[in-house]
């Protein structure tokens, strides 16, 4: 197993004040990555510096082969424009094959053909014509992994993919990337459903306010202290 | 009927006449192109606020008579797109109140300065055909013709060499960034062929309704179309045939132009958004 992306006592933020630090952690391919924590924790500075988009104040990130900045396919939170812009889903795939084309102002066969692949893989070619915006939001869901993909074969990075699916659908999506993941695509998953986390995750990372607070395998996550304080914690507010 | 196209023909004898028709029927295909990424972005009124700070470019330039305006329109217009544009995701000020405050600001300086170093007798003449754009598309010179050809050529050249980066950018900027695209970069270009529509839509329209060239073709095919291509072929075909039919209308009742043109714009708007609402009745 090789390593796809180690992190040594990274610190993130903004100018001036620290989001969170001490980050220390690592992803080898075939992982199925868990990123716990509450709202504000630094989750998404996590995910941009993850991405190449924002550089950590210090510490080191070191990336394997072809998971360099730009090659993780990542699935972003839904934003409002995207609720009603006309766009079919091919278009949509397609889109994902956009960084390997430069300046080139067509997409070529090959990449037209990965588009279908993807499709394919994710189920959902008979929708290819189809509008985005009347999908339902697990297909939709489809759609930008599908594009992901296309982007990037070996690692996918989400954020909080199953916000405001109906439980169905959300079953749906986890058991798509659990098989995705099976057929050796790196899982990166931002969340903080710690339930999802202990039935699918392979390792998890659970960030505090400011600092790491566990890394390691998802057993070792349930005996631990934090682990067995945050499963029990997240428990008590789903039985309310 | 024949007695419409025999005056019609009498009319394209005039080089002016069909300066106007070349020059409408260019910039209704420009914007209307531009239009679609615009409102998907939520910059619908980028149109209003950039034409009022082409406006106020425009009064200085008359206040200092410079004999050709757009050295001074153009680039005041280029630079409020790019900061307008460029900054409308993580300022202070959000895209909306930040358009609408230069926008208005714009305005005012530019009345302000016209009438503190009036350039003419008649001042209310002179705003009313800057911001209705009045007969000025009728009294086009040849290098004015030129000069819009050569524009537009650009800016339909650009949007065709990177229709696939703009849709990428406008439907997800994140995931663009994240793929390595440069949103940044894409997000500038279009800024700048904003700019050069609206700073020569200006003649046409005038500045108070450039907002309708730009945003009704793009609804009106919304209405319709659930592709981005589709959209993109069904709002040019439309602006450039409500800005023919404008133009022609305008000739033979003799209406301004630039509203005859918007006012076949809402037309249109009206009928796709009564067939989509009847398709929709019907499927269900």
């Amino acid at each position: 197993m090789s390593i796809q992306i180690a992190c040594k006592n990274v610190s993130l933020g903004y100018e001036g004040s620290i989001v969170t630090e001490d980050l220390s952690f690592s992803v080898s391919s075939g992982d199925y990555l868990y990123i716990l924590g509450e709202n504000g924790s630094g989750k998404s500075t996590l995910v941009k510096a993850l991405l190449g988009l924002k550089p950590q104040i210090s510490g080191e990130i070191t990336r394997g082969e072809g998971v360099a900045a730009g090659q993780i396919g990542y699935l972003p939170q839904q934003t409002v424009v995207q609720r009603d812009f006309p766009a079919s889903v091919r278009e949509i795939v397609l889109s994902g094959c956009l960084s390997k084309s430069g300046l080139r102002p067509f997409y070529t066969a090959a990449e037209r053909a990965s588009a279908n692949a993807a499709m394919e893989r994710l189920g959902i070619t008979g929708l290819a014509k189809r509008c985005y915006r009347e999908l339902s939001g697990g297909q939709q869901q489809r759609v930008l992994l599908a594009r992901a993909l296309c982007a990037a074969g070996k690692i996918l990075l989400l954020d909080e993919p199953v916000t405001g699916l109906d439980p169905k659908a959300q079953v749906d999506l986890y058991e798509m990337i659990g098989k995705l993941n099976s057929e050796g695509v790196t899982i990166i998953m931002v969340s903080h459903d710690v339930g999802a986390a202990m039935r699918y995750a392979s390792h998890i990372l659970h960030i505090g306010s400011h600092k790491q607070l566990f890394f390691g395998t998802a057993e070792d996550y349930a005996k631990s202290s934090v682990g067995r304080t945050f499963i029990a914690s997240e428990e008590a507010e789903n039985d309310d | 009927m024949t007695e419409i196209i025999s005056t019609l023909h009498e009319f394209f004898q005039f080089s002016f006449v069909r300066y106007a028709f070349i020059v409408g029927l260019l910039i209704a295909l420009c914007s209307s192109l531009l239009g679609v990424t615009l409102v998907l972005k939520r910059f619908s009124f980028i149109g209003d606020g950039l034409s009022h700070v082409a406006f106020g470019a425009m009064s200085v330039a008359a206040v200092t008579s410079l004999t050709n305006q757009n050295l001074i329109v153009l680039p005041v217009t280029l630079i409020s797109a790019i900061l307008l544009l460029r900054t409308g995701q993580n300022t202070r000020i959000k895209g909306d109140a930040a358009v609408a405050m230069i926008s208005v600001g714009a305005l005012a300086i530019g009345y302000m300065l016209m009438n503190i170093f009036p350039t003419s007798g008649n001042i209310s003449a002179d705003v009313c055909s800057t911001l209705f754009g009045s007969f000025s598309i009728l009294a086009l010179k040849p290098s004015d013709v030129r000069l819009c050809v050569i524009m537009s050529i650009i800016v339909i050249g650009t949007f065709i060499f990177f229709y696939n980066k703009i849709f990428a950018v406008t439907f997800d900027e994140s995931f663009a960034k994240a793929t390595g695209v440069k949103a940044e970069l894409y997000n500038t270009l279009i800024a700048v062929i904003t700019a050069l529509i609206i700073v020569l839509a200006m003649n046409l329209v005038g500045s108070l309704l450039i907002s309708a060239l730009i945003i009704f073709p793009a609804l009106s095919a919304m209405r319709l179309f659930r592709s981005f291509r589709s959209v993109i072929i069904c709002s040019a075909v439309v602006s450039v045939v409500c800005a023919a039919a404008g133009i022609l209308l305008s000739i033979l009742v003799s209406t301004p132009v630039g509203s005859t043109i918007v006012v076949a714009d809402l037309a249109v708007f009206l009928v796709f958004s009564l067939i989509s609402k009847a398709v929709r009745r019907s499927v269900k």
